[in-house]
């Protein structure tokens, strides 16, 4: 093998392992920040992993946001309609959170099986919701009327307090089954 | 009156798009010169139009004519005359017109600095814009007139939307367009070149100034975008990986590797059909963010209303116009192929390198922009990638890139440099070195490898780029587009210092602000003093003084808002910057805690500034290398056929 | 040669991808409401906030249309002369709701533009909207005599809207029924 030829090999080697380290690192970052999205049906019924951080959208509940005086953290809960989420968030609030439009969490599920939300996004516009959302209020209103043909009393805003206990009942006990 | 001018200018501009595309395209087959000289008229015609119609709907604004519903849903009586300029793009069927515009102008100007290129090559050119200009226009006409009327007019405006009352927002658009409708030109001349052929050096070096130029549009585009972020929604972030910043970034990351290989194209008559995939690219991923931001396919905080007519007719165009470019490259480029090699440490080489680094860094943003709309689409769930994955395969060949940068600079074309290139670099590499690894440690007490890796090699590119200025280290005769690539690469490195350290030492917490009670955040002191309630020409606010001081010496005040639109009513929070060079502390108000206490927002961000002085200086060295008297030389040179390869490094010298 | 094919061939799968997330669009989406019974509501009344219009109104027998609007919504005021118009053909009664708008506006609204509505009901706080799943105005439900929705139209109604999705529609309900 001449010199030159050698230099090249060495470069074309390196040039390829360097490319390789890279694509599995970044791949391996992928894995790691893939976020996936849940709606609230898909939150209680399907069970969410405890490790990971996800996202959970729908509406905040109307009359469901809470907070200690002086205090950093509210509760709320998310709904579409089917089923609802307790979430819990310390911090400043986003412009555009309010009761009654859409939202969406990200962050992971806690002990006591309410979402901890390490970031909150509002919707950015009057008109038009995050497509997200918008879909998993479509499907949870499907999943409502369904479940009301097998006789579950439809969930409404008044019962909203007995509706969280009983949800997140539910969600700890399928979740815990679930992975 | 004057909105139906407007509707009909843009019809006559469209009339003349069609014969600016048809025309010399089917002339330059036949060899017609008629038919070819009709696309010079067509255009300037095509300008006129398009200002008029512009100019119509301005006027709209400006008037208040809320009858124009374009105007209705984007302004009102209240909206400051300013805003009113700016909200003709405010919305999705001004900012298509802005694009018309744009296009319209970058247009003109080709046909008037093309005198000296040959009439065929030209009149395809010209021709190519012409098809691009028809597609716009009419997706404008048929999707999204501005110039639709509501009958009876609505007494008010429903107003701008509030976070795009900002002067930054009022010039992000406009920049932004001029680079993304830049990368059109690039387009044209490769489809030109393609058609014809035949590429070769003075075909490089007619497209590199406009390839230039676009870029360095884009460039200051995206980096008001980015201090718009930052400062008006408040949350201290300046880059976010949202897909419409994605949209922006790619065609950027593409126009610069285009940048570099067209330098090889013209010096070298190397990388032919790589150059010409890349022209076609940059332009491809301008018109991929068009489709994304308009069709509002992927979720984006961002979110523009999503209208699936729009999203079908900018998909269907964008195919037809990229699938064409494409087939024929894979036509045509395979014979333009350039198999001369070059030797391992020549320049050739190193640019090659910035070219698949930056292609790799272009393919792993584009994964994760468009990775959300593959799982949907295959229907394996609603996903969206984290900004962790978006920073990490950025860094990855960032890091390799930066180090090649300043080795690559001190490099010669064609040949292995006489004396090593390790020993011209010894004392750059050791200053580098001895500012670069105590400088977060002095400052900032602890430094992670990462934080140490990137501060060496901000001083690094840094130092590369200005010592290639001094004589007898650089090129003996300065020319200006080698002083512009020196100072754009210095731009580089000062944005890779900020970067560096916001990223590794920037400070937030979210605290209740009690009145009296300091909250303590890197050092400094931050006390609540008082709220109070003011009034803007169109919101009112509640504003918070905040004291902030430091080991007790007082620094400065801040006053953030929360604002109320009188029209929209969504609470809008203005964020207080106190500035500076070593840092910028940020605070913004949340909600109201009872007994004058409210949730604040505090942020600490060291050498932030550097990130947008950083992109300053690259589209300042963007000016300057388009200023360099060879352009214009060559392009007097040039009414004799171009012949490959000999003239360009003497060009400089000969004036 | 291939290798130069990579790109288009590389494009096209892209474009197929964007294709398919076109249409996944949510507001393509056929509403989970088609079909069913309308959700139940009873809402103070626009023009005599003292009455009632209730889901039960809806039902007489005869298809009827239920219209989502408010004055800040600028869809809302371009459909507004089709929907005169609609109403004074008399083809089919047309009924709104009124969504988180405010009275005085909406009441000059209607005597500026024209009330084509046989009554129209005030949903301030958006909650029977939320029912009905709707998520942005207008949007206008064709529901048959029986109280259940039958289409869904998101976005003005014009001329063509018109021609396309309703007049069929209404035509082929009244058919079922006699």
């Amino acid at each position: 093998m001449t010199p030159t030829r050698k230099r090249r090999l060495v470069m074309v080697t390196a040039l390829v392992a360097g490319v390789g380290l890279a694509t599995t690192l970044a791949l391996r970052a992928f894995q790691e920040n893939m976020l996936y999205f849940y709606s609230p049906t898909e939150f209680v019924e399907l069970g969410v992993p405890a490790e990971r951080t996800i996202r959970v959208g729908g509406l905040v509940a109307d009359g469901s946001v809470r907070r200690a005086p002086g205090s950093m953290t509210i509760e709320f809960l998310v709904t579409d309609h089917a089923y609802t989420v307790p979430v819990s968030y310390t911090g400043v609030l986003p412009d555009l959170f309010r009761e009654g439009q859409g939202v969406v969490a990200r962050g992971r599920i806690g002990d006591n099986g309410v979402f901890v939300a390490e970031n909150l996004m509002a919707k950015h516009d009057e008109n038009y919701m995050p497509p997200e959302v918008a879909q998993a209020l479509h499907a949870g209103k499907m999943r409502a009327i369904e479940r009301a043909q097998q006789g579950f009393p439809a969930e409404t805003e008044s019962n909203n307090g007995a509706a969280v206990a009983d949800d997140s009942g539910h969600a700890g006990s399928s979740y815990s089954g679930g992975y | 009156m004057v909105p139906e001018l407007g509707q009909v200018a843009l019809v006559l501009a469209l009339i003349l798009a069609v014969v600016q595309s048809v025309a010399p395209l089917w002339g330059s087959y036949t060899g017609n010169r008629v038919l070819m000289s009709l696309a010079k008229p067509a255009v300037t015609g095509q300008l006129v139009f398009a200002a008029v119609a512009f100019g119509a709907l301005t006027y709209a604004f400006v008037t208040h004519d809320f009858s124009v519903a374009f105007v209705a849903g984007h302004s009102n009586s209240e909206l400051p005359m300013f805003y009113r300029f700016g909200a003709v793009w405010g919305g999705h069927e001004g900012s298509l017109l802005l694009w018309i515009l744009v296009l319209a102008i970058w247009s003109v100007l080709v046909a008037v600095f093309s005198r000296q290129m040959p009439e065929r090559f030209v009149a395809r050119v010209l021709g190519v814009l012409g098809v691009v200009a028809v597609g716009f226009l009419s997706f404008t006409l048929f999707t999204s007139n501005p110039f639709d009327r509501l009958i009876p007019a609505p007494v008010d405006g429903q107003d701008l939307n509030p976070i795009l009352q900002d002067p930054a927002l009022m010039f992000h658009p406009p920049l932004l367009y001029i680079g993304y409708v830049g990368f059109a030109v690039a387009f044209a001349f490769a489809i030109a070149a393609l058609l014809e052929g035949r590429i070769d050096a003075a075909w490089a070096r007619w497209t590199r100034p406009w390839t230039t130029a676009a870029w360095l549009f884009l460039t200051l585009g995206i980096s008001l975008g980015s201090w718009w972020a930052y400062y008006e929604l408040g949350w201290g972030g300046w880059w976010f990986w949202d897909p419409v910043e994605n949209a922006s970034f790619l065609p950027w990351l593409v126009g610069t590797a285009l940048i570099h290989s067209l330098a090889v194209t013209e010096k070298r008559g190397l990388f032919k059909s790589w150059t010409l995939l890349l022209a076609i690219s940059a332009f491809s991923l301008s018109l991929l963010g068009t489709f994304l931001v308009r069709s509002g396919i992927l979720v984006s905080v961002h979110a523009f209303a999503a209208d699936p007519s729009r999203g079908m007719y900018i998909l269907a165009f964008m195919g037809i116009v990229v699938t064409v470019a494409l087939a024929l490259y894979a036509w045509r480029a395979p014979s333009m192929a350039s198999d001369a090699g070059f030797k391992p440490l020549s320049r050739e080489t190193f640019l090659l390198a910035n070219n698949i680094l930056l292609v790799i860094a272009t393919l792993l943003i584009l994964l994760g922009t468009l990775y959300p709309l593959f799982m949907d689409a295959l229907n394996l769930g609603k996903i969206s990638v984290g900004p962790p994955y978006f920073d990490l395969a950025f860094m990855i060949p960032m890091f390799p890139l930066m180090l090649l940068i300043g080795i690559g600079l001190h490099t010669m074309w064609r040949q292995t440099p006489s004396t090593p290139v390790w020993r011209k670099l010894r004392i750059p590499a050791l200053a580098a070195l001895v500012i670069g690894i105590p400088m977060p440690l002095f400052f900032y007490g602890t430094a992670g490898a990462l934080t140490v890796l990137g501060s060496i090699l901000a001083f690094w590119v840094m130092i590369t780029a200005v010592i290639d200025l001094l004589p007898r280290v650089g090129p003996a005769r300065l020319t200006r587009s080698h002083i512009g690539m020196c100072v754009a690469h210095f731009g580089l490195g000062v944005l890779i210092l900020g970067v560096t350290f916001v990223s590794s030492y920037d400070l937030e917490v979210d605290r209740a602000g009690i009145p009296g009670q300091p909250v303590d955040l890197a050092g400094y002191e931050f006390t609540l003093l008082g709220t109070r309630g003011v009034q803007g020409p169109n919101f009112d606010a509640i504003e918070a003084e905040i004291e902030v001081s430091r080991d007790g010496e007082f620094v400065t005040t801040l006053y953030p808002q929360k604002r109320v639109y009188r029209v929209q009513r969504d609470p809008i929070t203005q964020t207080a910057i106190g500035g500076g060079w070593r840092r910028e502390l940020l605070v913004s108000m949340g909600e109201p805690l009872g007994d004058g206490a409210w949730s604040l927002r505090i942020q600490y961000k060291p050498l932030v500034r550097y990130i947008w002085l950083g992109t300053i200086f690259m589209a300042l060295g963007g000016v300057i290398a388009i200023s360099d008297r060879r352009y214009r030389l060559a392009r007097r040179r040039e009414t004799e056929p171009a012949t490959t390869g000999s003239a360009p490094a003497a060009a400089g010298g000969q004036g | 040669m291939w290798r130069y094919l990579a790109a288009p061939a590389l494009f096209i799968v892209l474009l197929g991808f964007f294709l398919v997330g076109l249409f996944r669009d949510p507001t393509l989406v056929p509403s989970p409401l088609i079909n069913q019974p309308a959700p139940q509501f009873e809402l103070p009344q626009l023009l005599d906030p003292e009455r009632t219009l209730a889901l039960s109104d809806l039902a007489t027998g005869e298809p009827v249309l239920l219209n989502v609007w408010a004055t800040w919504c600028v869809g809302c005021r371009q459909e507004h002369g089709m929907l005169v118009d609609i109403s004074r053909s008399g083809e089919i009664p047309i009924f709104g709701l009124n969504w988180k708008d405010d009275r005085t506006a909406a009441l000059r609204w209607l005597e500026r533009l024209g009330d084509p509505y046989v009554a129209v009901a005030v949903d301030d706080d958006g909650r029977v909207a939320i029912d009905w799943g709707v998520y942005g105005s207008p949007e206008t439900f064709l529901l048959d005599g029986q109280g259940i929705i039958r289409y869904k139209h998101i976005g003005p109604i014009d001329q063509a809207v018109w021609e396309r999705e309703f007049r069929p529609r209404i035509a082929q309900l009244r058919q079922g029924d006699s």
